[in-house]
């Protein structure tokens, strides 16, 4: 008994290969379902099998969701119009690289002012068409030029010129970009048909990926099937998403075996759901941040000692564990995830601390601070706890902060970028420029602190085109160290991904630049 | 009777109606006891509730969060670490006043307006009742949803009125059939042709006859009402934190129910706020039963 | 008292009356939602765009749905087109990607349609029975228990009830699945499996209701004196119910009973979300939501004309069993 504990503890923290675990497990008279199990819920990849109907409830999902990519707005539309049904240029691995998916292959030239990517051969459409560098033009073009409305059209922003050059597709950049790569990995990008008139297909849904759309019902659910002719391995038959808004019925659902997969858990309850046997539930950090920001141009808040106070006014830790139950890792006002390139983990660390608040307080001249801070669950869930938690620690410290609940339905429209200081939420992106362009540049249209820097600016353009990468290292670190002392976010934490599957099915290290297995799930998995 | 007879006139006839409502007491079955005792009790908990209450409304107790039930926190803690005990202690008032002013509000307007509706006929019946019908058409959840998001922030008054707004539709339909059978009694004609005022009959004459349906209407309103507060929580629009809620506090808890079978304390929590809106609302149509049962047995004596 | 004949008139007027008031009533809703739907802050293009909604990408939606245009105009076309029997289109129709009105609420409604007509074929019956049955035992433990069963169950939030269903049902007993998804292709008998569950929430939430109104009405009428008549002349307990109290009662039952089949189609967004059931409710709060005002407009009038005409059936059959009611003095 105490062998197999202790073998088990092994094969969880990887000490141990596969076949010497199964070995000796069958020394130890330990069923070959039993091991078998184990090694799947420790995240070992075993030797996958065709075959099954996968079935997966998702928490996202609206009726007025469509197979636009300009338009993709969360999970569901991400995981049937791009993860199971589409490819884009390039994809992330496990271990936060990124390498080629349609494209077989890509060149910066020296300035990294422009990329040829060169398309992967003998991939087909659904439908059995070949795809050409055209469609490639087409699908990019999609997203661009002046009556675009696309979520991509930020990242492509920099995009001068897409043009086709036999099996190659060669991006011309305003500015020198290493990181465009990334960049192509987006799930706004996948390549669709190309039409004779140059526009893109992208109403029938017919895509590239390893599952074709056999029906897609917004805000209900869809149904594929397998691709016979896709360019990897594709194991599960079917695959079937169905929109489960409700969480306990999600849970419900699971528990009883109507779904194989369940994202988006229940966090006051996961430790119980973890009781259950047939199930395993999986925890990915990735790059998403919970935060409060502050409009750094606007009083009191363009104060930086007013805003220091408030950042060591907040306990971290406390929220993390009561509105999170620990699923996550505490923020310190850096918006880089530590499992991004050159990420740093800034001095002194932000952590809750009432003397401090009162010192930074004095030094701002003020005997008290009196602020409202608009939340609601609409920035994220959990935003209006954590703001009552964040009003409770403050008062500790002379703080009054105001709670204000906002109407969720008009968030993001009405309060975001509009009150001085509020909830907000951002998914992260995979490498420091696309997130400090998209967010903290002086000119970035989503610019939420309103924080302009001269330096940080500064730095932002020199490091973008830097190949040298320890010049690149020093130049992140000090823009890191100066939205954590200057800035007006408060990253509270970088949440996890927590999702519950039966045992029934298996999957390997999972993906965390997005939820749901970086949104292919459906590729990725097979039936144990 | 001797004794009354010396006092004034005035006080004697409200004793005498007090005996007599205290006869009527005696008679009522067991239900409408229950009902009774366990109304007070419920008005008893919402007006002292700082007296009563364990803990702070949003005060947070426990460094933990969901602590089990023990001899401190009786029903033990929520997500946040505060004590459920005190917050359903807390609700009780919040819950109670809201569903109590919103109903106020139904009853005040919607049946004010059916009085004059039913009295005045003609035009002002005509564009009141075709108002009302299209309120009415609109499911009203739906209704209160689309107007409590115009709003930015959701208010305790915006709640008060959205609400006691539809539902003044439901009352003014009711109250304006029955004023409408009591005006056309004879009685009432009587007392027109007595050259008595349009207030006077509202006053002694229209409101004393309308009164048992619509007091039976009132109980059954009220709870609908809280019903509704309930699923708009359920929802996502419901009041602004920290303010505890029935409602709100079933709708946060509600996972924990696909538990029950594995931890049972854990599995029955969403049962007390739950259980608390239900024993609530079960009171008081016991009361409500009581009083049709009474009036209609009347009828039966006669 | 008219002759047979002239009786017919007066219903025949009454009913196009009716039916006219009932046009007003829909013109009224369709100006009372359209101005709701303005007054929300934020428009469609907003909504869909959530944090990525820049003034440029706005400006770009909003002039393809043809949002640019002011308000009075859009609501003066979409009456024109109404009038003609077109819904028009979603706002999240895209070019070359027309999603019709019309295309988007038909399956939602048939699957509401559904889950209603089966309810209120297992309500309807139960709360006539237990109705009657309570009100011939009046008073006895039997009447009591019923009385606080359904007290009960009307006390509880439907969310509630249809999470303890559930949990008994499908999680702990694993009879029904807690899933009531179906869609266009789902056969017959799964269909009803399916929606098991949630048709068994919306019992318990109107039977109570139904059954109430029905041992009232009953029992109201017991006091009259042509009931005192027949039970002097020896009649039975049961007889003078069957005979003659439940003919005379039909008018609050039926009224009661339309009230209650309206709710089932306009009013069950709660059980509809638990159950996750793609029905109408749903796709109005999510419509609402995005104020995808096409939609919105569409699924109003559906709900207004559903409540409308199941009123009148009412009223009319109220009239048809209870001549009185014609002359109202």
């Amino acid at each position: 008994m105490n062998q197999w504990e202790e073998l088990q503890q092994a094969a969880f923290a990887k000490r141990i290969s596969r076949r010497d675990f199964m070995r000796r497990a069958t020394a130890l008279g330990v069923s070959t379902a039993l091991a078998t199990g184990v090694l799947g819920r420790a995240g070992y990849a075993q030797t996958p099998k065709k075959g099954g109907k996968f079935v997966i409830g998702i928490g996202h999902g609206a009726t007025t969701d469509s197979l636009d990519p300009a338009t993709y707005p969360d999970q569901m539309t991400g995981i049937v119009g791009w993860g199971a049904s589409s490819n884009s240029l390039t994809e992330m691995d496990e271990k936060g690289n990124v390498v080629g998916d349609l494209a077989e292959s890509f060149e910066p030239s020296d300035d990294a002012k422009s990329w040829v990517f060169k398309l992967r051969k003998g991939v087909t459409f659904h439908n059995g068409k070949a795809v050409t560098a055209n469609d490639v033009v087409a699908s990019y073009m999609h997203h661009m030029g002046p009556d675009s409305k696309s979520a991509a059209k930020s990242i492509l922003a920099s995009v001068s010129e897409v043009k086709a050059d036999g099996d190659n597709i060669v991006f011309t950049l305003s500015g020198g970009n290493a990181d465009f790569p990334f960049y192509a990995s987006d799930y706004h990008l996948p390549i669709m048909p190309a039409k004779d008139d140059g526009t893109v297909d992208w109403q029938s849904g017919i895509r590239t990926g390893p599952f074709s759309i056999e029906s897609f019902d917004p805000g209900v659910g869809a149904k594929l099937k397998r691709n016979p002719n896709f360019y990897k391995d594709v194991w599960f038959d079917e695959f079937e998403v169905k929109v489960i808004a409700d969480v306990a019925a999600r849970t419900n659902a699971l528990t009883s075996g109507e779904i194989h997969f369940m994202d988006r858990c229940d966090l006051k309850t996961v430790n119980l759901l973890k009781r259950n046997k047939d199930l395993e539930v999986n925890q990915v950090t990735g790059y998403g941040h919970y935060i409060f920001v502050m409009n750094t141009q606007q009083a009191p808040f363009d104060n930086p000692d007013v805003r220091n106070a408030l950042k060591y006014a907040i306990d971290r830790e406390e929220i993390l564990q009561k509105v999170f139950l620990g699923y996550g890792t505490v923020g310190n006002d850096n918006p880089i995830a530590p499992s991004i390139q050159y990420a740093i983990n800034p001095e002194p660390i932000h952590s809750y601390n009432p003397d401090m608040v009162r010192e930074l307080l004095k030094k701002a001249g003020l005997d008290s601070l009196s602020v409202d801070l608009s939340v609601s669950d609409a920035a994220f869930s959990g935003a209006v706890d954590a703001g009552t938690l964040f009003k409770e620690s403050a008062a500790k410290a002379g703080i009054n902060i105001n709670v204000v609940r906002e109407a969720d339905d008009a968030y993001w429209d009405a309060v975001w970028l509009k009150k001085p200081f509020v909830a907000s939420y951002w998914n992260g992106r995979p490498v420091q420029d696309w997130m400090f362009t998209t967010a903290y540049a002086a000119d970035a249209a989503w610019n939420d602190t309103f924080w302009k820097n001269p330096r940080f600016n500064e730095l932002l353009v020199a490091a973008r085109s830097e190949t040298d990468s320890t010049k690149r290292a020093a130049q992140y670190a000090e823009m890191q160290q100066l939205l954590h002392d200057d800035g007006g976010l408060i990253n509270i934490v970088f949440n996890s991904y927590v999702s519950a599957n039966s045992t029934a099915v298996a999957h390997g290290d999972l993906l965390s630049n997005w939820d749901v297995d970086g949104m292919k799930i459906a590729s990725r998995w097979w039936f144990a | 009777m001797n004794d009354a007879s010396t006092l004034a006139k005035v006080p004697r006839a409200r004793r005498s109606k007090a005996i007599a409502a205290w006869r009527e007491l005696k008679k009522a079955p067991w239900s409408a006891w229950f009902g009774m005792i366990v109304l007070t009790g419920y008005i008893v908990v919402a007006l002292f509730a700082p007296l009563i209450a364990p803990y702070g409304e949003s005060e947070v107790v426990s460094p933990g969060s969901f602590d089990v039930w023990s001899a401190q926190y009786w029903f033990g803690t929520d997500q946040l670490g505060r004590d459920i005990l005190s917050r359903m202690i807390y609700a009780a008032r919040n819950s109670m006043g809201i569903a109590f002013a919103a109903t106020a509000v139904a009853f005040i307007t919607g049946g004010l307006l059916g009085i004059v509706a039913a009295l005045l006929r003609g035009w002002v019946d005509q564009v009141a009742s075709r108002l009302v019908d299209a309120v009415m058409a609109i499911p009203s959840l739906i209704f209160a949803l689309m107007v409590l998001a115009i709003f930015e922030k959701t208010e305790v008054y915006h709640i008060i009125l959205v609400i006691g707004f539809v539902d003044a539709t439901r009352v003014f339909r009711l109250t304006r059939a029955v004023a409408m059978n009591v005006v056309s009694l004879d009685f009432v004609e009587a007392a027109r042709l007595r050259g008595e005022g349009t207030g006077w009959i509202v006053r002694r004459e229209i409101i004393p006859n309308i009164m048992p349906p619509l007091l039976t209407e009132f109980g059954l309103r009220y709870c609908f009402v809280f019903l509704t507060i309930s699923a708009l929580s359920f929802l996502g629009l419901g009041l602004q934190p920290p303010t505890a809620d029935w409602g709100a506090m079933v709708k946060e808890t509600a996972t924990l129910f696909t538990y029950a079978r594995d931890d049972f304390q854990a599995g029955i929590t969403p049962l007390l706020p739950a259980g608390a809106i239900a024993l609530l609302t079960v009171s008081i149509n016991f009361i409500v039963d009581w009083f049709l049962h009474k009036t209609s047995g009347l009828r039966d004596g006669q | 008292m008219l002759a047979a004949r002239d009786a017919m008139h007066p219903i025949l007027r009454t009913v196009l009356q009716r039916l006219a008031l009932g046009l007003l009533t829909l013109f009224i809703v369709s100006v009372v939602i359209s101005s709701l739907v303005e007054m929300l802050p934020g428009n469609f293009a907003k909504r869909i765009l959530g944090q990525a909604a820049t003034p440029e990408t706005v400006a770009a939606f909003e002039k393809e749905i043809g949002l640019d245009k002011p308000a009075l105009e859009r609501y003066f076309v979409w009456v024109g087109d109404v009038v003609t029997g077109e819904f028009g289109s979603s706002f999240t129709s895209r070019v070359g990607y027309q999603r019709k009105v019309a295309d988007l609420i038909t399956p939602r409604l048939k699957n509401t349609l559904f889950l209603a007509s089966m309810t209120a074929v297992i309500a309807v019956p139960l709360a006539l029975f237990l109705g009657i049955l309570a009100a011939l035992y009046r008073n006895s433990w039997f009447d009591r228990m019923v009385n606080s069963a359904t007290l009960t169950t009307i006390s509880m939030p439907e969310f509630f009830m249809a999470y303890v269903l559930m949990l008994f049902l499908a999680v702990i007993w694993q009879i029904f699945p807690s899933l009531a998804s179906v869609d266009h292709d789902t056969p017959l008998w799964e269909r009803i499996y399916r929606c098991t569950l949630p048709a068994l929430t919306l019992t318990l939430v109107i039977v109570a209701h139904m059954m109430r109104m029905t041992r009232a009405a009953i029992i109201n009428l017991l006091a009259s004196p042509y009931i005192e008549m027949a039970r002097l002349k020896g009649m039975s307990k049961s007889r003078v119910i069957m005979r003659h109290a439940l003919p005379n009662a039909w008018a609050p039952i039926v009224n009661v009973i339309a009230f209650n089949l309206a709710y089932l189609i306009v009013g069950v967004v709660v059980v509809e979300v638990v159950f996750t059931y793609p029905g109408i409710g749903q796709l109005m709060v999510d419509a609402v939501r995005t104020k995808d005002m096409p939609v919105v407009q569409a699924c109003a009038l559906i709900f207004a004309a559903t409540y409308i005409l199941l009123n009148l059936t009412a009223d009319i059959i109220s009239i048809a069993t209870n001549p009185r009611l014609l002359h109202p003095r």
